[in-house]
């Protein structure tokens, strides 16, 4: 079966929206969500309503920070605009969303596969895989021999050689077969904010059967994002990043 | 014993990496089964190489490699991963190898054999990194089969068979065969295949291999600034247009080898076409001058990057240009050449082909008919020069042909087929005469080549509508 994996949807419903239907079409059976499901964007409840009907047919998700912050707290580890966004996002969500946000585990484990939002070294500290130190204590952490993550926006492949890990830039749309006799940390672009300089909303694929991995960008309309970005009255920034995949 | 559908029946070859048998479906087609040596004691490139080859194998298609059947993981015996792939009978190069020197034309046929084969690989984004005599299979009908993917690497793929964590001094390849990069770290870069192409024809023609078999790390090295000797300097009666493409092929730098292995097996088909330099004729190396300054280069080189074998060969496409030298329009002339002249400059790696396509048959029977074809071909092989005068491209870029056939169409399409043709720019005909006559040929083209077809037509002619 084919798993599309969704990680820092943002409540871009435009992103969300386009990867969904894509991966539809590419045979995927099931989503799993790589938390930050919200923050940042205009459409937090329509997310999750999409998301929960997911769920209920099999989907996954785990908790992202954007999630942790929308439920409360001072949210001191944000930026202002981060913080803006989440103080503006609780006003959002009712009680139903807040249940549902509430319940997400920080990490999941299903067969081969381990689902985190930030590192399966200690989730809750958020921290970024930002190169092949932290990639490697991310594997270290878990014995699951594929490891999917999120959290850093910009999608990049890792894998283990003899004595240390290595980076694979995949190609969007070309499968990479996953062997079996190494470790792998696919760390996932951003469905609703991209920062790797495409616009393009990206997700990967996972083909349990095959044991393989395909990153997707989808093209989308940022536009009615960033639209509804400026009428909500959050910080105009969150508006204009969509467009340059900044 | 059974395994995967198939009845294994001998060990054909036990390695230091992997065990061979030989296999058959169940509907009696033989098949070959490979698995790796794992376990203790157990070289460490065993299963990366493995892996490695299971991968980008199943990748690959056409005749010029093994088919890739199935592929596992884990098998019911226990036994760790596996892999079936079509059985390719026919003999190894290394057989031939062992005869050298070879007579001219077999030297020229094998190469052009292994060229289009490293061709074919190359156009799927793969490069091979251990092309030698024994990683070379031929089929029935002299088509070559490049086998043993351990070290390949695939422009979209992980590089598995690098695996080492941090960089060590490992060279990636066969000492006698390794290009200068890979020993300084460069994967993925086909010009490497190409200086092991050069590698075979040296030995081929000359029976000695031109870097020996060194075994240490700083002997493999000395390649990065000597120079092999001259094949003619050890075989005189060698033509100079072979040393020319074989030390192309044996150049240091990958900027200065042939870009494509199609180049090497067009230059092998057109020997009278090769443009000769002091690489050629000359009976001695570029001396100890010519070593430091690559000895310098290298050791001031970049660390080396990573190349992907589609993004070469798209800036090094071959181009075709049919010319109609019997019909000539100057303004369509004019256009065609500015086409040509674009496509030139995007890639300056291309070749370009000034084809024409003369009719034979029409003299045919005629007296002294022979005489007459040979002035034609002649007049028309200066015609396609005068042509390409004003391109203002080297000589290097260019080579030209005059082909034989009654409709122009489709000897184009054959050529375009046999000399990997990336693109193929032709003229539209615009006098409705002509049209009648001509206009046919671009539509047959570019519904039939294997490639682009540009269809050029010179400003403010269009096509009168019938």
């Amino acid at each position: 079966m084919k798993t599309a994996i969704l990680s820092d949807i943002h409540s871009n419903l435009e992103a969300l929206t386009a990867c969904m239907a894509h991966a539809r079409r590419q045979g995927a059976g099931r989503f799993v969500f790589l938390g930050d499901l919200v923050g940042y964007g205009a459409d937090p409840v329509a997310c999750l309503d999409l998301i929960r009907e997911e769920l209920a047919r099999g989907g996954r998700a785990v908790r992202g920070n954007h999630d942790e912050a929308a439920l409360g707290g001072l949210c001191e580890n944000l930026n202002f605009i981060a913080r803006d966004s989440a103080y503006w996002t609780r006003n959002q969500l009712g009680p139903a969303e807040r249940e549902l946000l509430a319940a997400l585990p920080l990490q999941l484990r299903e067969g081969a596969a381990l689902y985190v939002h930030a590192s399966a070294f200690d989730p809750a500290a958020w921290e970024y895989i930002s190169g092949t130190e932290s990639a490697r204590r991310c594997l270290a952490a878990s014995d699951a021999p594929i490891v999917f993550a999120g959290h850093v926006h910009q999608p990049l492949l890792f894998y283990t050689v003899e004595g240390g890990v290595k980076t694979f830039a995949a190609t969007p749309g070309v499968a990479v077969p996953l062997s079996s006799r190494r470790r792998w940390l696919v760390l996932g672009g951003s469905v609703g904010q991209p920062r790797d300089g495409n616009p393009a909303a990206a997700y990967q694929l996972f083909d349990e059967t095959e044991r393989s991995v395909t990153y997707h960008r989808v093209p989308y309309d940022h536009a009615a994002a960033a639209r509804k970005i400026l009428a909500a009255g959050l910080p105009a920034m969150l508006a204009r990043r969509l467009a340059h995949g900044e | 014993m059974d395994f995967a559908g198939h009845c294994v029946e001998d060990k054909i070859a036990e390695g230091a990496m992997a065990t061979l048998w030989r296999a058959r479906a169940a509907d009696g087609t033989p098949r070959l089964l490979k698995r790796p040596k794992l376990g203790m004691g157990s070289h460490p490139a065993c299963f990366a190489g493995f892996e490695t080859e299971r991968m980008i194998l199943a990748r690959l298609a056409g005749p010029h490699v093994p088919a890739f059947v199935a592929g596992g993981d884990e098998s019911d015996d226990g036994g760790g991963p596996w892999l079936i792939e079509e059985w390719v009978t026919g003999p190894s190069l290394a057989e031939a190898a062992r005869r050298a020197p070879l007579p001219l034309d077999e030297i020229v046929r094998i190469g052009a054999a292994v060229a289009t084969a490293l061709h074919a690989l190359h156009r799927q984004n793969v490069v091979h990194h251990d092309l030698k005599p024994q990683h070379i299979l031929f089929r029935d009908d002299g088509c070559a089969v490049l086998i043993d993917f351990g070290l390949a690497v695939h422009g979209e793929l992980p590089d598995l068979a690098d695996d080492t964590g941090e960089r060590d001094d490992r060279p990636l390849g066969t000492p006698a065969y390794i290009a200068p990069e890979p020993l300084r770290g460069e994967r993925g870069n086909p010009r490497s295949d190409i200086f092991s192409l050069g590698v075979i024809l040296y030995l081929l023609a000359t029976g000695r291999l031109p870097f020996g078999t060194p075994e240490s790390l700083a002997g493999m090295r000395r390649r990065l600034w000597l120079d092999p000797p001259r094949p003619r300097a050890l075989r005189p009666e060698l033509p100079e247009w072979l040393q020319e493409i074989v030390m192309r092929c044996l150049a240091v730098l990958p900027e200065n080898r042939y870009a494509t292995a199609a180049q090497v097996a067009h230059d092998l088909a057109h020997p009278e076409q090769v443009v000769i330099t002091a690489r050629g004729r000359d009976l001695k190396g570029g001396g100890w001058r010519a070593a430091a300054r690559r000895w310098w280069k290298t050791a001031t080189a970049p660390p080396p990057q990573r190349t992907r074998a589609a993004d070469h060969l798209a800036r090094a496409p071959h181009v075709l240009v049919a010319i109609d030298t019997e019909h000539v329009d100057a303004t369509l002339a004019d256009a065609m050449r500015e086409a040509v002249r674009r496509v030139a400059s995007a890639d300056f790696l291309a070749r370009i082909s000034c084809v024409t396509v003369l009719d034979a048959a029409l003299f045919a029977g005629q007296e002294e008919a022979g005489e007459i074809e040979r002035a034609l071909r002649t007049q028309r092989l200066m015609a396609l020069h005068h042509w390409a005068r004003d391109l203002g491209l080297s000589p290097e870029r260019l080579r030209f042909h005059v082909l034989d056939g009654s409709n122009a169409a489709g000897p184009l399409i054959d050529y375009a087929r046999a000399q990997h043709v990336d693109h193929i720019i032709m003229g539209a005909h615009g006098s409705s005469a002509l049209r009648r006559l001509l206009g046919s040929i671009s539509a047959r083209v570019a519904a039939e080549a294997p490639c682009s077809v540009t269809v050029v037509r010179s400003a403010g002619r269009a096509p009168a509508i019938a």
